[in-house]
């Protein structure tokens, strides 16, 4: 298989992530997207750990899975106290420090 | 056509299309749904590269713990179970720039790795299961898992204190 079909697969998923972190408004979705772009990641990782058969890359993909984890734990935290303080999870709704 | 290609792009397609489904979708639970399409296929991707210990790993903690957690922060927040518009108003200028980046990035892709092949032959096979694997977290790499189980357990006080009603 060629290397670049992953790659591409890979700036797919990437590009639909960062389209979803501009555009969404609701905090949750935007923590989807974000998983989206660490999964691209991943797929990079792991596709240049068999192109080079080093298994550098795959256990670099597994800290990556292992950070994912711990920053989607802390994001919906910070998303739920969002709600809880604004009744809303709507990002745009945090603007306190809009002058 | 190699059945390694024909997998790929089975899974590719699907993939795409969950892809697509998280960032348009108009109901949460379906883009949450979505995003569980993509962690499958990106799992079956791993195994289609020979990394069966990272694919198995992404089974269990994507769509073991991190999919349940998304559907249980949609439930926290009482989003509408219903369809409805989640989208601010900067979607065209997001869409500009979302495919702008991917020409970018797929034309310096196809530039720098355009007849690169990965040959999935049975001495990568040899190389890439988890005894390997393992022998590299724990001999190269065992200063940042340890570093990373710190922070796993940094995030998990951290989660608590911050989402703890007092």
């Amino acid at each position: 298989v060629a290397l670049n079909q992953y790659l591409i697969l890979s700036a797919f998923l990437f590009c639909c992530g960062v389209y979803g972190v501009l555009a969404r408004r609701n905090g949750v979705l935007v923590l989807l997207s974000v998983e989206l772009m660490l999964n691209a990641v991943n797929i990079n990782l792991v596709a240049f750990s068999a192109f080079t058969k080093q298994i550098s890359g795959q256990v670099f993909a597994l800290f990556v899975i292992t950070i994912a984890a711990a920053e989607v734990g802390v994001g919906l935290a910070i998303v739920l106290l969002i709600y809880r303080n604004l009744r809303s999870p709507d990002l745009d709704r945090v603007d306190q420090l809009k002058g | 056509m190699t059945s390694q290609n024909v997998a790929f792009w089975i899974l590719a397609i699907a993939m795409g299309g969950g892809a697509i489904g998280v960032v348009a979708s108009r109901n949460i639970v379906h883009a949450a749904l979505f995003l569980v399409v993509v962690l499958i296929g990106a799992a079956a991707q791993y195994i289609v590269l020979l990394a069966e210990f990272v694919g198995i790993t992404q089974f269990f903690i994507y769509i073991g713990a991190i999919a349940v957690l998304f559907l249980f922060g949609i439930m926290l927040t009482r989003a509408p179970m219903r369809a409805g518009d989640f989208d601010n108003d900067q979607r065209w200028p997001a869409l500009v720039v979302a495919v702008f980046l991917l020409g970018v990035l797929v034309a310096l892709l196809v530039d720098a790795f355009g007849h690169d092949e990965i040959k999935l032959t049975d001495s990568l096979l040899e190389t890439s299961r988890t005894g390997p694997v393992a022998d590299s977290i724990f001999r190269n790499f065992v200063v940042p898992f340890e570093v990373v189980s710190m922070l796993l357990l940094a995030a998990l006080v951290g989660a608590v204190v911050i989402a703890r009603r007092d």
